[in-house]
């Protein structure tokens, strides 16, 4: 019986993480995406700021440039007259009232433009200077150049940038509301992204303490999404699905072992405890022992089976796969079987091609199909036939098939006959311990293949296919010659 | 002959020992690796029964390759419990000549151990097998029985072959199997007595004396009527 599962029991890794966060996978991922987030957050509001605001202070400088080189050519060329000319000009022409205009004399004393006097900002060696400025009662900011004349006379130039400084401000609180919003947004992405992977390694996990503690037949749950994490479910089924069997196998076997070698043990032991009595005769004695040692034989024989079939299954021996030309492999068998079956009067009858050659295991292919002729000629009465066909299959590999006219396996019998230790009605009388096809479905597993049992109206028609899919080469003779021996012949 | 048994189960040694010198060999016995392949460097002997599992340190696959680097080259039988494929080609690589898994019939043993002593003393190539009256010519492929030819089949051949190499010796159906068949596993049938019984037919039914004789409980033996 599987132990009762404790209630939370697969719950201990939540325990965890409330005690040590940052262990917690979910939350470091978490903290990545924000992290993630926060910084592409960041470079959108570089680039914004660097586009906009640097943009307008750009253009600013560039016209401030453009107006100044204007007006000192003009001085240049028509003097002082013509340089007053201009600013008239120009200020009468600036619709945006943004232009700033200032010409001083060499004693700082107003010539002309705009401002009542030269700020006490502006030093004099310095070109470049933002200041705040008074104009027509209103605040406001300007950015100017201020550089020399001939004649000691020197001119500023400027802009208002007041609205430009106003769309600064607002661009940097929306920048802020910006990045606050990001910082919750990250935050949350963090947790959503933290409880995705909670919910799905917590069923993994929870599955996994399922199987730990017994319940073996607990699987991952599919989303249906097929993602990933789908896949990584499938997985995980499809392992403890091989688990599981490999499971069933073990229990089975240990079942058989305890119910089907009981019974040999039982008859050894008996027949040993029955000659020790006092008063048997001797040869009466030898018989006893003899027979309880050809008993033992019989054990130590179904152990081998069943540690060979288990090495088998193991896969172990994969290895030792190399091409294998079958033909030969199989005429050797039917000469060591058609000597049996022709003392028998039964027919050995094989249909081969000239070559066919598969990837597999030498010995092992001899010895499964050696068990199925084994079993064709055991079970066929005397005269009866027995044919073993060797082709290519059509979706690759090889198909051997042995076919008898003996009682056959019952229908509802066929799928458990591979069973380690099952024995048929029919089978119970003959010698045998119940291994034979065990073993031929284990190497037909090994070779990626499959055994099948069909009827063979009357008998049995047993498939071996080895390999299908894999690489086979197949020569058939013009006209396949069938290898027929005839008692007698 | 002079055999070495090295096995550290006290009943099975004894089985074995008793065994062995009731057939009319002299046998030294050790129960662990070092004393086996001390005594194994240091004095002849005929073949050696190597268990693979071993007290002392040496294990019986380090014991054979120890012995084989020294260019010793007495013949080894292991007898051990590790009975999977890969197992019994490892002890065979290392330089083993034959394996036999425990549990064991002690037939089996004697039979398999006076078979490597014969193939321990190096034939050499022999073109003709004679057992009595009965001949074999390994180059012609020709087989007589007093000077009369018999026809026999190929796998027949190397049967009569085996059985006049080991002549005077036990051989088991397990060992016609390996050895003509090249099979190593059990077929659940007679085959093997079938095949012998139609040798029989040709090299024993129509002639005064029988070569081929059952041996109960073990396997067959080729021999001439003393």
């Amino acid at each position: 019986m599987m132990p009762k599962l404790p209630v939370g029991h697969w719950t201990g890794w939540r325990r965890h993480s409330g005690r040590s966060l940052v262990r917690s996978a979910g939350v470091r991922f978490g903290l990545m995406y924000a992290a993630l987030f926060a910084t592409s957050a960041l470079a959108l509001a570089v680039f914004l700021w660097w586009s906009t605001a640097g943009l307008l202070q750009r253009q600013t400088d560039a016209a401030i440039n453009a107006d100044s080189q204007g007006l000192s050519e003009r001085y240049a060329d028509g003097g002082l007259q013509a340089l007053n000319d201009s600013l008239e000009q120009r200020q009468m022409d600036n619709i945006d009232d943004d232009a700033i205009y200032l010409l001083v004399q060499p004693d700082m004393a107003k010539v002309s433009g705009n401002l009542d006097h030269w700020p006490s900002q502006v030093v004099l060696n310095q070109e470049w200077s933002d200041l705040p400025i008074l104009r027509a009662g209103v605040r406001g900011m300007a950015r100017v150049h201020q550089f020399a004349l001939a004649g000691g006379y020197r001119l500023l130039v400027g802009r208002d940038v007041q609205v430009r400084a106003q769309m600064g401000r607002l661009l940097t609180s929306a920048l802020l509301w910006g990045a606050a919003l990001a910082a919750v947004l990250g935050i949350v992405g963090s947790m959503a992204v933290r409880s995705l992977f909670r919910r799905t390694l917590a069923d993994v996990s929870a599955t996994a303490a399922a199987i730990s503690a017994g319940n073996l037949a607990r699987r991952v749950r599919l989303t249906g999404r097929g993602d990933e994490f789908d896949r990584l479910a499938e997985t995980i089924n499809d392992m403890l699905d091989r688990i599981g069997r490999l499971m069933d196998g073990v229990r089975q076997v240990s079942n058989a072992i305890a119910h089907d070698l009981r019974t040999p043990i039982t008859r050894a032991r008996m027949r040993l405890e029955d000659a020790s009595r006092p008063g048997a005769s001797e040869p009466a004695l030898r018989a006893a022992i003899e027979r309880a040692t050809s008993d033992l034989d019989g054990i130590v024989g179904v152990f081998q089976a069943l540690l060979r079939i288990a090495e088998i299954e193991a896969g172990a021996r994969r290895s030792a796969f190399a091409p294998v030309d079958l033909v030969p492999l199989l005429q050797d068998l039917i000469e060591l079987y058609s000597a049996a079956a022709e003392e028998c009067g039964q027919v050995l009858q094989a249909e081969l091609p000239q070559r066919l050659v598969c990837d597999g295991d030498r010995d092992m292919i001899q010895q499964a199909v050696a068990n199925l002729l084994d079993n064709a000629l055991k079970f066929s009465p005397a005269g009866a036939q027995v044919r073993l066909t060797a082709s290519a299959a059509t979706d690759g590999g090889v198909c051997i098939v042995v076919a008898d006219h003996g009682p056959g396996i019952p229908e509802a019998d066929r799928a458990r006959a591979a069973d380690r230790f099952f024995r048929g009605e029919a089978a119970r009388s003959t010698p045998g311990s119940g291994l034979g096809l065990a073993l031929v479905q284990a190497v037909a597993t090994l070779h990626g293949g499959a055994l099948r049992l069909d009827g063979n109206a009357p008998g049995l028609r047993a498939t071996l296919l080895l390999a299908p899919g894999g690489a086979v080469m197949a020569i058939n003779s013009p006209k396949p010659q069938p290898v027929v021996t005839k008692p007698g012949a | 002959m002079r055999i070495l048994v090295v096995e550290d189960d006290k009943e099975v040694a004894g089985f074995v020992v008793k065994g062995l010198r009731e057939a009319g060999h002299v046998v030294e016995h050790v129960a662990n690796g070092r004393d086996g392949l001390f005594l194994a460097a240091t004095e002849t002997f005929d073949a050696i029964v190597l268990d693979r599992m071993l007290p002392g340190g040496v294990d019986g696959l380090r014991l054979l390759e120890t012995l084989r680097a020294q260019h010793n080259q007495t013949p080894v039988l292991f007898l051990s419990a590790m009975a999977n494929v890969d197992d019994r080609v490892r002890g065979l690589q290392a330089g083993g000549d034959d394996y036999l898994t425990k549990p064991f019939a002690f037939a089996e043993l004697l039979a398999r151990v006076e078979a490597l002593t014969r193939r321990g003393k190096g034939d050499g190539p022999q073109t003709k097998l004679m057992v009595g009256d009965l001949e074999m010519d390994l180059l012609s492929r020709g087989v007589r029985r007093a000077a009369q030819k018999i026809d026999l089949q190929p796998r027949e051949f190397r049967l009569l072959e085996y059985l006049m190499r080991h002549a005077g010796q036990v051989v088991t159906r397990t060992m016609l199997l390996e050895g003509v068949w090249d099979y190593h596993f059990d077929p659940q049938t007679n085959v093997i007595d079938v095949h012998v019984s139609r040798l029989r037919q040709k090299i024993d039914k129509p002639f005064p004396s029988a070569l081929i004789h059952t041996v109960r409980n073990a396997g067959y033996m080729l021999r001439a009527e003393s």
